[in-house]
């Protein structure tokens, strides 16, 4: 990065600059209009609206804090805000270190490398849609595969889908099956960590698992905290799986007309932005829906903020190094 | 930093004996065990979609038991789908919103990618920080607002506020070809300036043509990105049918045909074949793609 100084115009070379900026402006002109028009407009148009009452039909009508004071007498949003919640703890945590266990065999291995991490990889490009679908039959009660299977070892399956207690688990198992992204990136942070480290320790007279603890673990924590954010970010944004589970475990016909099947069963998969989507484009109450994107932003932007600090971090140790 | 990920594990021998080192029956023994490991992870991370082709070939009396393997192979199952559910005209929507999309992300992208790569300019940092948040925001943030807006332009109900989009901004891709391109030492960049090139004849004559892997990885990432999109397809085109895209009809061809799981479980197994043939061509550059997200700055 810093080697680009000397490409900058010299100055007094007026014709240079003022060709170089022409540049500039012309290369990021559509992404500046593209950024104003579907993040900028929008983002502020949402804090707006969410101080009014909106149907989408009639004009916006200011009703102040309405919308705010309404989300603490709300059961139902309190219930998406909760289940959300349970996904950051529960989805973060079982994501990253899923994906750090499985890194961590793959590093090991000595052959069959290329197959395994291929088999463990191809999941998360499945369309999420049929993913869910996959578990969802995979765990179906009554004959199921997975039920089957666990009745050879004399297993009762928990009915997943339509049970309560059961649906966000069987969610966070859709979601570790298709984690495979993050193991790549786990797994490329873990063959970078410095062959001289593992034989220092092993001098010291350090056992695999001690190797792995102390030289592994605080090497790659950069690319754990990567994973922490990323995960979090995933599961402020669970919609898909969310909205597939339900729909498809209420056994409804239609999965676009009706709201009777979001958050089957009983509200354990409604999620804050399944909600969001009922209240804004199922009853059209765009105001409200506009209030809760705007927390939703706002706890977002907290998310990102973490990360760009840890990105800045890493970009100014790269840039002292060589060849940066 | 990320060069290495492809090259070690496949160039180390497979036999475990070093020089220098007796075969000791606990290094054997480790051997086994972290293969062993290793192999029910891969099958453990298969198995679910063995079982879904299994059912899918299974005769409609036979997908309802809990019978696991096929009595008779229907392999007609995956073409009677077909009739079942007019799959070709949502097969073309998801190819023109993946494909349209795709190209307006490479029009749009590479020349901004360059600009926050390659160019020294003031408000770049900050240009970069709007990239990433956009990146990270939740679509449902800024829902109702452009939904209300394309309504007004009475574009609902068909593929454009999908696709317009990426002829203009697409923060992810715009973030992972930036990453790339830093990679491209400067001094080809410069180089070029000393020959005489404009901004615009180094990106196309230099940076774009080094580029290539990275680029293709972005398509890639954009492609499947959009074909897997349940969201986008479900606000815009959710009320009509005819513009649906397959993600989205396969939500609901579960709950049209929902006690013939042979039927939905051929559409499920079609619905991911892109992905996986996808992969198989194009292999490194996924797996490159994926580091670059993650572990560069």
């Amino acid at each position: 990065m810093t080697a680009t100084l000397g490409a900058r115009p010299a100055p007094g070379r007026g014709r240079a600059r003022a060709r170089h900026r022409l540049a500039v402006l012309g290369f990021m002109a559509p992404a500046l209009i593209g950024f104003v028009l579907f993040f900028g407009y929008p983002l502020v148009t949402t804090v707006v609206l969410s101080f009014t009452k909106y149907d989408l039909i009639n004009p916006p009508e200011f009703n102040g804090l309405d919308n705010y004071t309404f989300m603490f007498k709300d059961p139902l949003l309190i219930k998406a805000i909760t289940n959300t919640l349970w996904f950051v703890v529960v989805l973060t945590i079982a994501r990253t270190v899923f994906a750090l266990g499985v890194a961590s065999v793959i590093a090991r291995l000595k052959s069959g490398v290329g197959l395994i991490r291929t088999l463990c990889y191809l999941p998360s490009l499945a369309p999420p849609v049929a993913a869910t679908l996959v578990f969802f039959m995979v765990m179906r009660p009554n004959g199921g595969p997975l039920d089957t299977v666990l009745g050879w070892f004399g297993v009762d399956s928990p009915l997943f889908f339509s049970d309560p207690a059961w649906a966000k688990p069987g969610i966070t198992a859709i979601m570790l099956w298709i984690s495979g992204d993050l193991m790549i990136i786990i797994l490329a942070a873990i063959l970078d960590v410095p062959q001289e480290q593992y034989e220092a320790a092993e001098l010291d007279g350090a056992g695999p698992i001690r190797r792995w603890w102390h030289v592994t673990l605080p090497t790659i924590s950069p690319v754990l905290l990567f994973g922490i954010v990323n995960s979090v970010i995933l599961a402020l944004q669970l919609f898909t799986q969310a909205v597939v589970a339900g729909s498809a475990g209420s056994g409804a016909a239609d999965a676009t007309g009706s709201t009777k099947y979001l958050g089957f069963p009983d509200n354990s998969t409604l999620t804050f932005p399944v909600y969001l989507y009922t209240q804004g484009f199922r009853y059209f109450d765009m105001g409200y829906a506009a209030a809760m994107a705007t927390v939703l932003f706002v706890i977002s932007f907290a998310a990102t903020i973490v990360l760009v600090q840890r990105m800045r971090k890493n970009s100014t140790a790269e840039e002292g190094g060589p060849g940066a | 930093m990320t060069a290495t990920l492809t090259k070690p594990p496949v160039d180390v021998p497979s036999e475990p004996e070093q020089p220098r080192r007796k075969m000791n029956v606990g290094a054997v023994l480790n051997w086994v065990a972290t293969h062993a490991i290793g192999l029910a992870l891969g099958l453990m991370f298969a198995t679910p979609v063995v079982f879904v082709f299994l059912t899918a070939v299974m005769s409609d009396d036979q997908a309802f038991t809990s019978d696991l393997w096929p009595r008779e192979w229907h392999w007609g199952n995956f073409v009677e789908v077909f009739d079942k559910a007019p799959l070709f005209q949502y097969l073309v929507n998801s190819l023109t919103y993946s494909l349209l999309a795709t190209l307006g992300m490479l029009i749009s992208s590479i020349p901004a990618a360059y600009a926050l790569a390659k160019l020294k300019w003031r408000g770049r940092n900050v240009a970069f920080i709007l990239v990433i948040g956009a990146m990270m925001l939740p679509p449902q943030v800024v829902a109702v607002p452009l939904y209300d807006t394309w309504s007004g332009l009475g574009l609902t109900g068909t593929l454009v506020p999908l696709i317009a989009p990426y002829f203009l901004f697409d923060a992810f891709s715009i973030f992972l070809l930036r990453q790339f391109m830093l990679t491209i030492p400067q001094s080809y960049v410069d180089a070029a300036r000393v020959d005489g090139c404009s901004e615009f004849q180094a990106l196309v004559r230099i940076i774009v043509p080094m580029a290539k892997p990275g680029i293709a990885a972005t398509a890639l990432f954009c492609f499947l990105f959009t074909w897997n999109d349940y969201f986008g397809p479900l606000l815009y085109t959710g009320e009509v049918k005819d513009q649906w895209t397959l993600s989205l009809a396969l939500a609901t061809f579960k709950g049209m045909h929902i006690v013939q799981w042979n039927s939905s479980m051929a559409v499920t197994f079609l619905t991911m074949i892109p992905a996986v043939v996808l992969f198989v061509f194009a292999q490194k550059s996924f797996v490159k793609g994926i580091t670059f997200t993650g572990v560069k700055g």
